[in-house]
């Protein structure tokens, strides 16, 4: 278990922001499409985190054109340039998969008071 | 072919350059010790008795612990045969050292371990069967196997058949599997993809028939 723990996280990023279910990112990633690497941008609010380690990844979730788009990274990707926090959001649960039964007002999560950008920066 | 005696120590993930997700077992593979030589004239075949995980002599069987002494060799809890050819025999003389460095980047192996046991199981899980209806009368029998015969011809049923009964425990054999890495410090190998049995349980990797 130790030898997993030092070698199999060696690929392991060291700058992923601290962000919970609930809080609304911004990913820059990058893909290979005919052989060019492009970039694009996702933004939404993480609806789950799973796994640890290397295995661990995030479901961003966002309302594009009225239908509801969703797409999950590995949290250690090399093709994820940066992961950039917007909002903190306040939720009573862990994974937000309500949310893709919620429409309008309430498909929406709360800012948390708590929790706020500033609270962050000033932990930092 | 030429190959270690190692622990499955678990799996992970690794990317490639390009991003790609790869699953790997992590192996710990050796360093092992050549026991004893056998050969054509001799043995009737040539192969390298290989030992691995030194213990005390105590823990080894009387028989065992005089067949180590015999070459003034530490005592190992586990022991393989790998065949190999004569130049192997030539190279690798007992008591030399056999170490992750024999394997490359890319190499394919074969990797071999007794699978996780199942206990005794139904026909859906160990023979991929796909039951019977939920619902149109089915009555009692929902993961059964169905028919396993005919009637009067030939009156018994035939030897092999698919039926419920005692899964996994068994020797298993995993072929060409890819090296990721090679770890030569930590005597460490990456292999892409899933290897038989528990965490901690042994494993014999070897190289493929060219």
């Amino acid at each position: 278990m130790e030898l997993i723990d030092k070698i199999g996280n060696e690929g392991k990023k060291k700058d992923v922001p601290d962000f919970r279910a609930g809080d609304t990112v911004k990913v820059y990633y990058r893909f290979n499409e005919a052989g060019k690497t492009r970039k694009q941008i996702f933004q939404g609010i993480v609806i789950q985190k799973r796994g640890s380690g290397m295995n661990s990844t995030f479901t961003i979730r966002k309302i594009s054109h009225r239908i509801g788009v969703e797409k999950i990274f590995p949290v250690h990707s090399p093709l994820i340039d940066e992961i950039e926090i917007l909002s903190r959001g306040h939720t009573r649960k862990a994974k937000l998969f309500y949310l893709r039964d919620k429409k309008g007002k309430k498909g929406k999560v709360r800012q948390s008071k708590k929790r706020t950008l500033k609270a962050y920066k000033n932990k930092e | 072919m030429l190959g270690l005696i190692g622990k499955k120590i678990g799996m992970t993930r690794t990317f490639t350059e390009e991003g790609n997700s790869v699953p790997v077992t992590l192996l710990e593979l050796g360093p092992c010790v050549v026991t004893q030589q056998k050969n054509n004239d001799k043995d009737g075949y040539n192969a390298l008795q290989v030992g691995f995980q030194e213990v005390d002599e105590k823990k080894v069987s009387k028989p065992l612990a005089g067949h180590f002494k015999k070459n003034d060799l530490k005592f190992y809890k586990f022991l393989n045969e790998f065949k190999v050819g004569e130049n192997n025999l030539k190279e690798f003389d007992v008591g030399s050292e056999l170490t992750v460095e024999m394997f490359r980047e890319t190499e394919l192996v074969d990797v071999t371990g007794v699978s996780k046991g199942r206990g005794f199981a139904g026909v859906m899980k160990r023979h991929n069967f796909s039951g019977k209806n939920a619902t149109h009368g089915t009555h009692k029998s929902f993961r059964g196997a169905g028919s396993i015969g005919q009637c009067a011809t030939p009156s018994r049923v035939f030897k092999g058949k698919k039926m419920a009964g005692h899964m996994g425990n068994s020797v298993t054999t995993i072929h060409n599997l890819e090296i990721v890495r090679v770890d030569k410090d930590r005597n460490m190998v990456m292999v892409k993809g899933a290897v038989p049995g528990h965490k901690n349980s042994n494993i014999i990797v070897k190289k493929v028939k060219q």
